[in-house]
């Protein structure tokens, strides 16, 4: 059988006619409800498609409010974060108030949101952990400008990298509204102009970093565990640098790698007091 | 996380259905006014308008045609800002301006390959209506594609069935979404306009838009004429 066309339901397989689409294989196992609170049941796969999804790699079992709950991690992270940073005089040169209140205006906005997500799905939102932003005493954020933005990039650098990872776990049950996947995506492009920004204001200072990722670089070797995959080149079986005549450096730029959940969790984990 | 192989009509496993088989076998699986079809199919029509490009949502390689439609409008755009840069282009824009249009010709080119003898044909583009020796009217229509492009994928995941589609989606939004950041701080330096309340609203969340709102708003850039269905 030709797997692309199998692969794209393209084959003359009437279990695997376009019409059998994902969201309708879950609409048929008739196990919709409504919006949100749907979405709170373990993510259990339609049997119409098994085979595919196992293979396309859907973890079973994953609990969309887990995933908002993980994600609320970083959000308090970041929120709390950006507040201290408004909070501490003389840190964040006039010039660049406007960029991190706008940042820091979103954060806590994302935070609210996915409180309100969590629970709406009928569950309990984390409570807030208590920060340690020096990572107990490596980082010195809030009295070293450089080394709060370098921080600042490396939480929205590792926030892209956390939602990208996380959004094949957030198609809704039913399908027919993947509310929670599209503001999964939402709050990922945010993350992604957060990130470009703060890159773009390290460049300005002198720093040799570009506003998207050239392979796995990193100017601060602390923070090489949130680039660590970022080279990658190889995407749906496809090597980009074989498609293309650009190089390899650009090849990687145009590509955000996802990140696994516990990889992100050990690297806030670094700024969570034990 | 390892990626889903996703062979297309290039390669050896697929060698014995021919890309224009392959296509034509889509459009025709994908089922409504074959007529249509064949008349925008065929080239020796005598109209001056491009053929038409069918994306049908119906199934996922519709989903990611339509990335390439964007893909491809997006790369045109900037390999003509950097073909002839506006006189007042800085180093910082010239770099900027080159790197977007070298990131955009990747995606472009990863879509064509990874779609195989599924992706739709080169569009047509048409930017009359851009004056490219003027530094503003060429950053108001990157920032118009870059947050039309970044709108256009967060609207689209949901449509891919295919969790490893939309992992390669999310991989390109996020560049995307860069691009659009480091346009709109070239228009107006350091202000909160990276990610203005224009586009991120009070619940911080970006722009999603549905297919037809993204294409009605790209049409006047594109000569071919893009239909499409089951959406």
């Amino acid at each position: 059988m030709n797997r692309i066309l199998r692969l794209f339901g393209l084959d003359d397989d009437p279990s695997a006619s376009p019409s059998t689409t994902r969201r309708e294989a879950l609409r048929q196992t008739g196990q919709g409800l409504a919006g949100l609170a749907l979405s709170a049941v373990p993510l259990a796969l339609g049997a119409a498609r098994p085979a595919r999804s196992r293979a396309a790699g859907i973890p079973m079992g994953i609990e969309v409010h887990g995933v908002l709950n993980f994600a609320l991690l970083l959000e308090y992270l970041e929120d709390e974060y950006y507040q201290m940073g408004l909070d501490t005089g003389g840190l964040i040169p006039d010039a660049a108030r406007p960029v991190f209140a706008q940042i820091s205006s979103h954060e806590r906005a994302h935070v609210e949101f996915l409180r309100s997500a969590v629970s709406s799905l009928g569950e309990t939102p984390i409570e807030k952990p208590t920060f340690d932003f020096t990572a107990g005493g490596a980082f010195a954020p809030f009295t070293n400008y450089d080394q709060f933005l370098a921080l600042s990039q490396g939480f929205e650098d590792t926030g892209v990298r956390a939602y990208k990872g996380q959004a094949p776990n957030l198609y809704s049950q039913d399908g027919s509204t993947n509310t929670v996947l599209t503001a999964a995506l939402q709050i990922h492009s945010v993350e992604a102009r957060h990130a470009a920004e703060v890159r773009r204001l390290r460049r300005m200072a002198g720093v040799d970093v570009h506003e998207w990722i050239v392979g796995d670089d990193v100017d601060v070797a602390a923070l090489q565990p949130v680039y660590a995959g970022e080279a990658n080149t190889t995407h749906l079986g496809t090597d980009a640098t074989g498609v293309t005549n650009k190089n390899r450096e650009q090849t990687t730029e145009a590509f955000d790698e996802p990140l696994a959940r516990e990889d992100v969790e050990a690297i806030a984990s670094l700024f969570i007091q034990s | 996380m390892p990626d889903t192989p996703l062979p297309d009509a290039n390669t050896p496993s697929a060698s014995s259905s021919p890309p224009s088989n392959g296509r034509r076998r889509f459009l025709q699986v994908a089922g409504a006014a074959t007529a249509i079809l064949a008349a925008g199919c065929d080239s020796d029509s005598g109209m001056d308008a491009p053929d038409a490009v069918i994306l049908d949502f119906s199934s996922d390689v519709g989903v990611l045609n339509y990335a390439y439609a964007l893909e491809q409008l997006e790369a045109a755009f900037y390999i003509t800002v950097v073909d002839n840069f506006y006189a007042s282009a800085s180093d910082d824009e010239r770099r900027v301006l080159t790197a977007l249009r070298d990131h955009e010709v990747v995606h472009r080119d990863f879509f064509r390959a990874a779609l195989g003898g599924n992706a739709i044909a080169d569009l047509e583009v048409d930017f009359s209506a851009i004056d490219f020796d003027s530094r503003s009217a060429v950053l108001s229509a990157a920032r118009t594609f870059e947050d039309l492009g970044v709108s256009a994928y967060n609207g689209a995941g949901q449509l891919l069935d295919d969790p490893s589609f939309l992992t390669v989606a999310g991989k390109i939004v996020s560049v995307e979404a860069r691009h659009a950041a480091v346009i709109r701080d070239l228009i107006n330096p350091m202000s909160a306009d990276f990610a203005g309340d224009d586009v991120v609203d009070g619940m911080g969340l970006d722009v999603a838009n549905a297919p037809g709102t993204v294409l009605s708003a790209a049409a006047s850039f594109v000569a071919t004429p893009i239909e499409m269905r089951n959406l």
